[in-house]
This record gives structure tokens, C-alpha cells and sequence, in this order.
């Protein structure tokens, strides 16, 4: 951590372990054809912490965690991973992004490959391991979340709780030091959620450090570190679990959890 | 959007905030002003496309200085320069051989409409399932199958000497319409195809819908399936009417005065190719928009698919 935090460093971002923290965000800003998604947002992610982006549908934790990724150009503020500038136009954008791992909503499997290679792909090209090797790793990854059978079937054999989880072992290939998970469980049947909350749950006990958009509140209370609640692309409340989703303080976050809970 | 941003506790917008430079939605509602470390990053990039920009200028010039040099200082330039690149020539002939481009246009033109028309039936009878059309989807199928697989010139030829020669009452025999009526029949098949093709991309649950709302097979067709199978079909059917473009001077064969027959009677005539390149030059002026304006038209629908896959 060289730089200077320069930006918005008043009311909301996050006090104490600022110089740890994996994944820093500071003053983000990024808008589409002049509608601005995200104004000033300053997020910070320890490592082996589990975080939780809580909003309602266009609050921009999709944009968030897609900027954080590189996957689009931020208008303004700045990301660093682990010390490096992701946001620094002179970087590599395909390098920083070989550090994290995302998984999306709709899983995104390569349809003409079959498990093990869709797991393998980005070891094997990316980061050019051998393919003895990237396999080796693959099925131990396979075996540890239940899919060790399904490794030479293609995705469309495979249910949405599956495909998800081969997605977050192809995620988990790389050794990404940071993950990011986009509303993973939002396309799945209800009752194919839990296996994949599992699988989440247990990364977190092994350490891995994420950062995830989700509607699940009951998985964000038992599971997150911390709780960000997003509202008109900034973050109105963050705290821990417990308080944000048990205590809001903030009038709007009491209103989303008032009218996402109403109809469990 | 605007109702919560009203509902913000913001800071009140100190009006349009100065010094701004183009920045897209830097003009915000929530006095937000770019930050140093955007203005740099924006400078870099300035100077990242201006550098891509002199490269690219920079290559192409060295490319096209080699490529001028290799052929000037080719053994037969000379020859080539006095047969194909004769000023007086190109004068003097221009006007006749537009003039004979007018008639390529003419025939481009309705051909092109013809062959929309008996595309699109065609594509349409070969995806309905009606038991009665058994038949006329067969022949169809057949039409397709055999006119896809003879060169255009050959049916340029067997339409416009073999279909006089039949002697039928009311055939026609104007070169110009025979020739038009072969090329009709050449692309309304490779057309046809491109229609079926369209028809085919239309998501299934897009009928579905249809269906489920009561509208019967055809009101589904008309008002569901066809609309945006026509819209995505639209770049490859461009792309067929390029190439109709360059193939109407195939009529040549049959003797009508079009742009490449008034150029091979003048280039016989004073051995001499310069009116050939003037024939290529007027279908290059005609092709060269529509090949960019088919372009533009794959990179909108590109876009468009990208979107509705959303992010």
C-alpha cells in the first residue's frame, strides 16, 4: 500500500485494518450513457473476510463487483488488490484479472467443453500449468465439492445446483486470491440454493476471502463478516451482520429488509 | 431513478461545477467533480490513443509505399500502365460505359425485389408444418437444393438461350429480362435459405408466448416470428445483394449494353483495358457503401444479442 487514500475517506469508510485490507475501494464512481450506477463508493475487503452486498435490483452491486473485476473501466476512484492498482490503465488488465476468481448468476459454462476441461481451461492457458498437473487439482476440487462423477459430462447434463458448482470450481482453479460471487444462487430452483450456500460456507471456513452480491439474507447473517447495504449506487449502511440485518439504522435499509422479508 | 435521488441526502448541487471537461455524465446531480487521479488516467489514455493512432497512420503509409513500389518497378509496369491506366481512354469513354452501369442498376434493383419476395415465400413454405403443403414444401426443398448448386453463369446461359429456344407463347425474349430472370432464380435460393435461417434463430419460447396468448399459427407467424427474423437477418441478406450487385454483369454473356459490355466492345475496339477498369471502378463506387453500411448493420445486432444476454 503505497498510494495516499486520497478519496472519500470521511463518514462510511471502514476504520479499523485499513492498510490489510485485500481489496480496497475508494471513491468509485462509474456511470453508463450518463446514467450514474455507482457515485462514490468506498468498500474495504480483509483477507479471509466474507462480505455481503445487499440492494435491490439496479443498486449496482452487479456494476460494483464487474468494475472490481475489470470487466468494465470505472469513470472514476480507485481499486486496489493486495496493493496494486487494478484501475491504473498502464496494468494488465488480464493479469490482475488472472488474481481473482467471479462466478456469475446464469453460471456461464462453456457448453462445448466438458467438466474437467471448463475447471482446467484457465489454469492450463492462463497460467500455463501442465495438464497432468491442472487436472490433478481439478478432480481434487471436483471431489471436494460432491462432482467428482461428473467430470467428464458436459454442462447441459448437469442441474443449475451443479452447474453452479463446477463454475465456482472453475473459479477456484486459478487459486484466485480474491473471489467474487454474483448473485450465484438467483437462478437456481429454491431447493438447489442450499448446496451451494454450502459450498460457499465452506470456503469460508477454508479462508478464502469473497466478496458477494446476494439476496439470501439468512445465508449474509450467518456467514458475512460484514453486510454492505447499497441503495442509488452508494453504500447507505455497512456494519457487521448482526447489526445491519438484525439492528438498521439507516431508514432506507429498514425498508428493503421490511419488504424483502414480508414475503418469506 | 429520479425520485431517489431527489429522496438522497445529498449535498446540495453547487451548480454546474467548472472547469469541466468532456466527460461524460461528469455533469452530475450530485455536484460530483472528476478527481485528479481521472484526469490523469484520461490524459494517459489521450496520449495511449493519439500514439495508437500515429502508429497505425505510420504503418499503413510504409505499406502502401511498398506495395506502390513493388508493382511500379515490376518488369511489365510499363505495359500495364499504357493498357489499363490510359487517361484519354478513361475520358472518353466514362459516359457510355455510366451509361451502361445504369442498366446494372436497373436490373440490380429489380431482381432485388423479386428475389425478397420469392425468398421469403419460399423460406415461409419450407417452415410451415401444414400436412396439405407436403408437396409444395418438397418441391421447395428441391428448388433449393438444385439452383443452389449451379453456377450463375450456367443459369444465365440455360435461361437465356434455352428458354427462347423452347418457343412457348409469352416467354420472354429480351436479353436483359432472361438475364434477370436467371439471377431471380439463383438467389431466391441462396435467399430463401437466409430467410429459413431467421426464421429458425427466433427463440422457441417466443412462439410459445405467442401461442399461449391464442393467436393461431399464422397471426404467430406474422406478428411474432417474422418481425425478428427479419431483423436479424438483415445484415447476411446485405451481404447477398453485394454480391447480386457485382453478378447483374453477368447478363453481359447474353449481349444487353450493360457497363461490362460496353467496356469489352470499347476495349476490343481500341485494344485497350482502361474501359475494364472503369467498369470495376463504377461497381467498386456502388458496392463499397453497402459493404460498410452492411457492417455497421452485424456490429448493431452484434451489440444488440450482447445486451439481451445481458451482463
Amino acid at each position: 500500500m503505497t498510494t495516499g487514500g486520497t478519496f472519500g475517506t470521511g463518514e462510511g469508510a471502514v476504520p479499523a485494518g485499513v492498510g490489510e485490507a485485500l481489496l480496497r475501494i475508494r471513491g468509485l464512481r462509474k456511470s453508463y450513457d450518463g446514467r450514474t450506477v455507482l457515485r462514490s463508493i468506498d468498500l474495504d475487503v480483509a483477507e479471509h473476510q466474507v462480505v455481503c452486498l445487499i440492494g435491490g435490483s439496479g443498486s449496482g452491486k452487479s456494476t460494483l463487483l464487474r468494475c472490481v473485476d475489470l470487466l468494465d473501466t470505472v469513470d472514476d476512484g480507485t481499486v486496489h488488490l493486495g496493493g496494486v492498482e487494478l484501475t491504473d490503465p498502464r496494468l494488465d488488465a488480464n493479469a490482475a484479472r488472472r488474481r481473482i476468481g467471479v462466478v456469475f448468476q446464469s453460471y456461464n459454462l462453456f457448453p462445448h467443453l466438458n467438466v474437467l476441461d471448463n475447471v482446467t481451461l484457465a489454469p492450463r492457458k492462463a497460467h500455463r500449468r501442465p495438464r497432468r498437473a491442472a487436472e490433478q487439482q481439478a478432480m481434487e476440487l471436483l471431489a471436494r465439492l460432491g462432482l467428482a462423477d461428473k467430470a467428464r459430462d458436459y454442462p447441459d447434463r448437469l442441474s443449475g445446483g451443479q452447474q453452479q458448482r463446477v463454475a465456482i470450481a472453475r473459479a477456484l482453479a486459478t487459486d484466485p486470491e480474491l473471489l467474487l460471487f454474483d448473485e450465484i444462487t438467483a437462478a437456481l430452483d429454491p431447493e438447489l440454493v442450499g448446496e451451494v450456500l454450502d459450498v460457499v460456507g465452506d470456503l469460508k471456513q477454508r479462508g478464502l476471502t469473497i466478496l458477494m452480491a446476494t439476496h439470501e439474507m439468512g445465508f449474509a447473517r450467518h456467514a458475512a463478516d460484514r453486510v454492505c447495504f447499497l441503495e442509488d449506487g452508494v453504500i447507505r449502511e455497512q456494519g457487521s451482520a448482526e447489526q445491519v440485518l438484525g439492528d438498521p439504522r439507516h431508514p432506507s435499509t429498514r425498508r428493503f429488509l421490511s419488504r424483502v422479508l414480508e414475503h418469506r | 431513478m429520479d425520485e431517489y435521488t431527489a429522496a438522497a441526502p445529498l449535498p446540495a448541487d453547487d451548480a454546474t461545477s467548472p472547469g469541466e471537461h468532456e466527460h461524460p455524465g461528469a455533469a452530475a446531480d450530485d455536484g460530483y467533480t472528476p478527481s485528479a487521479v481521472r484526469l490523469e488516467r484520461e490524459c494517459y489514455r489521450r496520449a495511449r490513443r493519439r500514439r495508437d493512432g500515429l502508429i497505425a497512420a505510420a504503418c499503413t503509409v510504409a505499406l502502401l509505399v511498398v506495395v506502390c513500389a513493388a508493382v511500379v518497378s515490376s518488369p511489365g509496369w510499363g505495359n500495364v500502365h499504357a493498357l489499363f491506366l490510359d487517361g484519354a481512354e478513361f475520358r472518353r469513354y466514362f459516359g457510355d460505359i455510366l451509361h451502361g452501369f445504369w442498366l446494372n442498376v436497373q436490373m440490380f434493383l429489380v431482381s432485388e425485389l423479386c428475389i425478397l419476395v420469392l425468398g421469403l415465400v419460399i423460406a415461409l413454405v419450407r417452415v410451415t408444418q401444414a400436412p396439405g403443403l407436403a408437396p409444395v414444401r418438397w418441391a421447395a426443398t428441391l428448388y433449393v437444393d438444385v439452383f443452389r448448386g449451379v453456377p450463375t453463369l450456367l443459369l444465365v446461359f440455360l435461361v437465356g438461350f434455352g428458354l427462347p429456344a423452347l418457343q412457348l407463347q409469352g416467354t420472354p425474349s429480351s436479353p436483359v429480362v432472361l438475364g434477370c430472370m436467371a439471377l431471380v432464380l439463383s438467389y431466391t435460393a441462396y435467399v430463401g435459405e437466409v430467410f429459413r435461417a431467421g426464421l429458425n434463430s427466433v427463440h422457441p419460447a417466443q412462439r410459445n408466448a405467442a401461442k399461449a396468448l391464442g393467436l393461431s399459427e399464422s397471426q404467430t407467424l406474422r406478428h411474432v416470428i417474422l418481425p425478428q427474423a427479419v431483423r436479424n437477418v438483415v445484415p447476411p441478406l446485405l451481404n447477398d445483394f453485394i454480391s447480386l450487385q457485382k453478378d447483374t454483369a453477368l447478363v453481359a454473356t447474353l449481349g444487353p449494353l450493360e457497363a461490362l459490355r460496353v467496356a469489352q466492345i470499347h476495349s476490343d475496339y481500341d485494344f485497350d483495358y482502361t474501359p475494364y477498369l472503369v467498369a470495376a471502378l463504377l461497381f467498386i463506387a456502388v458496392t463499397i457503401p453497402m459493404t460498410r453500411y452492411a457492417d455497421r448493420l452485424q456490429r448493431r445486432a452484434t451489440q444488440r444479442q450482447w445486451a439481451e444476454a445481458g451482463r
